[in-house]
């Protein structure tokens, strides 16, 4: 049977593992290439790097550092920030990712999905998405209770700077159909937190698209991750401070699941 | 020498990269005489179906294939570079786009594959929130412990997945492991000199790489 997939994430920035909270405030978290041979021994799923500057900054994402990261593991990655086009997906999976992840280009040029994955085949093109509640909300009993209607998640582009009109739910749905092979959803409302997944977001898209779904954002506890795999059905739990300043290796995490009866490889 | 063949299609150096960890002489090539030069050859390949066959056509590498594989040497297809051995696929241009609209789902089109082996290609059906592409670790249900891919590999272990499309050989005396999703699918194919395993054995960790050392050492 397939299992629940466990990913860290290393967000990059000029060269560095870095993490903020709610997308602001970045500390560094190590060189890249060590951290992510920290998580292949600890028998991590995937590992998902994203340049988090490159969108913003307007550079392309650092094509000699994934080549360096797919020397050094044997393990599948995505990478994402700052692809715009064709080319730059070309250059990312030749230099050894074997995922990228689109978001601001995905949004300006929907197309581009659609193009992409049938260029590259849809299971190498992961939309990521990152979402905010137009409401605020201030701890996890509120979301539990949120309403569920569309319009709830904005959904915003460049990093998290630039608000769009689109809603989380309609445009997870238009980017399935359009080839998208994953989504990866990150609650900026939660991102860096520690107070848990937004379930309400992620089971609201869970449930419209017949896709993957990554959760990101606000893993902080054990429990944490049960609750986005089993309540709301997510396929794969990302998350990077929880991992990165070693609180819980990979291993401990997926050894909690495996207690608690979610399928997970061990 | 094992050959990879290059053919535009994708991430090949990771390949590369783990058959060079464990000691083997490789080299990555769309020529067709250095193809010939090597007593191994392995096909990657992630993409798109008929975009592949188009590029193995449009650089000369079909005749190449064909003599390799009729000569009796070692050949592995990985993944889509497995799915290209089979006669004809679900997967199209045309197919791709029609399957999000599923009003017009009724005419499947096909495309042709090298029809090396007898079967087809198939893609997972959406039925009982099955998620499609099949993404990520799933085990192997040895059914052929005599394959030598398969030597000391314990059954039901965990290797990676990332497709939508699986095979489904016309002879079952093919089959030498598959994997559960929704249905039982060929992960591992196995007839004389012809391996094709249908995840990626350079991407997944210990096991992935065992399974590449025993096709070194065939």
């Amino acid at each position: 049977m397939l299992t629940r997939r466990i990913i860290p994430c290393l967000d990059i920035k000029e060269n560095r593992v870095v993490k903020g909270v709610k997308f602001v405030g970045l500390r560094d978290a190590g060189d890249p290439v060590e951290v992510a041979r920290v998580y292949d021994r600890q028998q991590a799923d995937e590992l998902v790097f994203l340049d988090i500057t490159a969108s913003f900054e307007n550079r392309k994402t650092l094509i000699n550092l994934v080549e360096e990261i797919a020397k050094n593991i044997f393990m599948p990655f995505t990478v994402g920030g700052g692809i715009k086009d064709l080319s730059d997906i070309r250059g990312l999976l030749n230099a050894g990712a074997d995922k990228v992840s689109i978001n601001t280009a995905a949004v300006k040029f929907p197309d581009l999905i659609k193009d992409a994955s049938l260029k590259f085949g849809s299971q190498c093109i992961v939309v990521a998405i990152d979402a905010k509640r137009r409401y605020p909300v201030n701890n996890r009993q509120t979301g539990k209770q949120a309403n569920r209607q569309t319009g709830e998640w904005q959904v915003y582009i460049n990093g998290g700077r630039t608000p769009t009109d689109l809603d989380a739910l309609d445009w997870a749905m238009k980017a399935a159909e359009l080839g998208a092979g994953e989504i990866l959803l990150t609650s900026m409302d939660y991102d860096g937190t520690k107070d848990g997944y937004d379930l309400a977001l992620t089971k609201a898209i869970v449930e419209r698209i017949n896709i993957p779904v990554i959760a990101s954002g606000g893993a902080g506890k054990l429990e944490h991750f049960y609750d986005v795999l089993t309540g709301a059905g997510a396929s794969a739990s990302l998350a990077a401070s929880i991992f990165h300043y070693q609180e819980y290796s990979v291993r401990q995490v997926k050894e909690y699941l495996k207690e608690k009866g979610v399928l997970v490889r061990l | 020498m094992i050959a990879i063949i290059d053919y535009g299609m994708g991430n090949i150096h990771s390949v590369q990269k783990a058959l060079e960890s464990m000691g083997a002489k490789t080299i990555v090539t769309n020529k067709p005489d250095e193809i010939k030069a090597s007593d191994k050859a392995v096909l990657p390949g992630v993409g798109a179906f008929d975009d592949a066959m188009q590029e193995l056509k449009t650089q000369n590498l079909i005749s190449a294939l064909n003599e390799h594989i009729k000569s009796k040497k070692i050949f592995l297809g990985i993944c889509l570079g497995m799915q290209l051995l089979f006669e004809e696929s679900e997967e199209t241009r045309e197919s791709m786009v029609r399957l999000r609209s599923p009003l017009t789902l009724s005419a499947v089109e096909v495309s042709k594959g090298l029809g090396i082996l007898k079967g087809v290609v198939k893609r997972f059906e959406n039925k009982d929130n099955l998620k499609v592409p099949h993404m990520g670790w799933n085990q192997l249900k040895v059914k052929n412990s005599a394959c030598p891919l398969l030597k000391d590999l314990a059954d039901n272990s965990y290797v990676y997945f990332c497709h939508s499309y699986y095979p489904q050989p016309k002879d079952g005396r093919l089959i030498a492991a598959t994997t559960d999703y929704g249905i039982d699918f060929t992960s591992v194919l196995w007839q004389d000199n012809i391996y094709g395993v249908q995840f990626h054995p350079e991407k997944s960790q210990e096991t992935g790489l065992k399974i590449l050392r025993n096709f070194v050492s065939l």
